[in-house]
């Protein structure tokens, strides 16, 4: 076993220098030895290609109430509408093609999810770095708020809030971006104690830089590995949860349908044997986190220097 | 001449659960234009605790409560966090001890020097840059334009102190102060350094002030020696006289215990004891426990310094060797 592992240890320094490998290509290469976080990947960005393409490849546009025809209502998977053009996956409750309702919705749905993913890693990043860096009373302030947040049931906040701000796609974004600084916040803070302990921070200070340069030039690129980890399980979890606000019915309105909102409409048909209004949505639903979480688990387990074989 | 570092009555302490820690104890000295100041102790003797109350770094619980740092004539004690920050890396910069970590790891090398030049001049991102690249060829980095896009960890680490030289040197401040820079080094690359650091020191008039524990890096490198023990100055003067002839029996016991001095063989020489609690200093001379030439006074009081012709000085009762210094 130490045999095994002693020739590729004593080869590697040497190595190093002559390829000038940069650490984010060495990242590359150690993402891609999984076959299944590359699956995971490639399943995303088809989904992401999918969604920025949805005007161009939707036979119909489900915006548009005025080729919605309620004639084609709750027709099965592979039908024709009156237009002419083949439902592959059916059409719902008002008549609209499913496949097209899928793929806008989920550009809805994966807007939302990286709007708020990256607002909320933003907003929350910097609160944790000031509360680590200033210490004392702002950083007792800023993590008890962070406590109270994270012992609220994340839905019930987001509910909550949607119910006080109304609907629409800024507003639910605004909700969820509350509901997941926290997150950031608690995990920056904890990097951020670490490294601001260290000799570089000291010897940032020692040259003159400002506070702001020490905290965001120095210390932030340092914290930034859990970051990135937690934006993946978080945006993920912002789409399932805007799709559960829209189930319930605070979420985005009924003219401009999200993943949550067609699963919503087919919930009512469901007994009634038109199961794929729901289905298919909640399969597209499923599909894009699953891979946005194939991705996330590798880069925390690339990016976590512990788990470095 | 004006020096461009005069401490006197300098008191840092830390304000712990435990107690009052002393670690800088009524220090008093000062750095002439070019001069190398050896600043020697061991572990706890406060003299790193000294480096950092003259760069400002000194955190809560730490505060100095008491005496004077005169950096070109202006007084560093009382100065507020953007006045210590425009002194910083202008006036006096600072070299630490373990050159893997003062690098920050994720930034490249010339985005860490671009920064410390733009902390104080305003300069475009590539007047800065050039300037990072000459300083990274002064200190002897080979291809430097090419080693400016490096990462620290593509460094060896005797590369990596010479990078931390070349950042300390970029503003030419009049004073550098090195916290123990070659410890973590092994000795054919310490030599380097040393003499690198010399020659640099010699070509731009810059002051050094040395912290070490290693005498025989004093003894080549310093002009002038402060042996501190427990928070305070036991013994200064020029090097030659005070490693020839000891006046402390601090000073003594440290050349006595240094490896070369034993016989091959012989159980190696050690000062008995430990360094005393800063928390809790005993009422006399915090030596006195340790010392083989104490005597009743010693535990009584604490002595003063007692000045010696060429500028040297003693904190003791007894002093050792004052033939040589009469002679």
């Amino acid at each position: 076993m130490s045999d095994a592992a002693l020739p590729s240890a004593a080869a590697q320094p040497p190595a190093a220098p002559a390829k000038e490998e940069t650490p984010f290509r060495r990242f590359v290469r150690s993402f891609v030895e999984d076959r299944l976080a590359l699956f995971g990947l490639a399943l995303f960005i088809l989904i992401v290609l999918l969604a920025i393409a949805a005007p161009l490849i939707a036979p119909q546009n489900p915006y548009d109430l005025a080729s919605v025809d309620v004639m084609d209502s709750r027709q099965p998977p592979g039908s024709v509408s009156g237009e002419g053009f083949t439902m592959w996956l059916g059409s719902d409750g008002v008549g609209r093609d499913l496949l097209s309702g899928i793929l806008y919705g989920l550009r809805i749905s994966l807007m939302v999810g990286a709007f708020s993913g990256i607002l909320a890693a933003s907003i929350g990043a910097a609160i944790g770095l000031i509360a680590a860096y200033a210490g004392g009373r702002t950083e007792n302030a800023i993590m008890r708020l962070v406590d109270l947040q994270l012992s609220l049931p994340s839905v019930l906040v987001a509910l909550i809030l949607v119910a006080g701000l109304g609907k629409g796609v800024d507003k639910i974004i605004i909700a969820l971006v509350m509901v997941q600084w926290a997150y950031y916040a608690r995990t920056v803070r904890g990097s951020a104690l670490v490294e601001r302990r260290k000799e570089y921070v000291e010897a940032a200070q020692s040259l003159g830089l400002s506070h702001a340069r020490t905290v965001f030039r120095h210390i932030l690129p340092n914290c930034l590995a859990p970051v990135i980890v937690i934006v993946t399980v978080q945006t993920a979890h912002a789409i399932s949860l805007e799709a559960t606000l829209s189930f319930l019915g605070v979420g985005l309105p009924q003219t401009e349908p999200s993943l949550g909102v067609l699963i919503a409409n087919g919930f009512q048909y469901m007994l009634s044997g038109s199961y794929w209004i729901s289905v298919f949505p909640g399969f597209a639903l499923l599909m894009t986190i699953v891979s946005i979480n194939l991705v996330g688990d590798r880069l925390r387990d690339v990016l976590n220097p512990r788990l470095e074989k | 001449m004006a020096p461009v570092l005069e401490v006197s009555g300098l008191k840092t302490h830390f304000f712990t659960r435990a107690g009052t820690v002393k670690s800088v104890d009524g220090v008093s000295f000062r750095v002439d234009r070019g001069e190398v100041l050896g600043l020697v102790g061991e572990s706890g003797s406060g003299k790193s605790v000294t480096g950092f109350s003259v760069m400002g770094l000194i955190d809560p619980p730490g505060k100095i409560v008491e005496g004077s740092i005169k950096l070109n004539g202006k007084e560093l004690v009382g100065l507020d966090e953007e006045g210590f920050r425009k002194v910083r890396g202008r006036e006096v910069a600072m070299i630490f001890q373990d050159p893997m970590m003062t690098l920050n790891p994720v930034l490249r090398v010339d985005t860490q020097m671009i920064e410390a030049v733009t902390a104080h001049d305003k300069v475009s991102h590539k007047a800065a840059r050039e300037r990072a690249r000459d300083a990274l060829a002064k200190v002897g980095i080979p291809s430097p334009e090419e080693r400016l896009n490096a990462y620290p960890h593509q460094f060896s680490g005797g590369m990596r102190q010479r990078v931390a030289i070349a950042i300390a040197l970029l503003h030419r401040p009049p004073l550098i102060i090195c916290d123990e820079p070659t410890t973590a080094l092994d000795v054919t690359i310490q030599s380097q350094i040393l003499a690198e650091m010399q020659s640099l020191c010699a070509d731009t008039g810059t002051a050094l002030v040395w912290i070490t524990h290693d005498l025989g890096v004093v003894a080549g490198l310093a002009d002038r020696i402060a042996v501190m023990y427990a928070g305070r100055i036991v013994e200064t003067g020029a090097v030659d006289p005070v490693l020839d002839s000891p006046l402390h029996p601090y000073t003594n016991g440290l050349l006595g215990s240094l490896p070369a001095e034993g016989e091959p063989g012989a159980p190696l020489r050690q000062i008995r004891g430990s360094t005393p609690s800063l928390a809790r200093l005993p009422q006399g001379c915090a030596f006195a426990a340790r010392c083989d030439y104490a005597q009743a006074d010693c535990l009584a009081s604490a002595p003063d310094v007692t000045p010696f012709p060429g500028e040297r000085g003693v904190r003791c009762h007894h002093p050792l060797n004052l033939a040589g210094v009469a002679a």
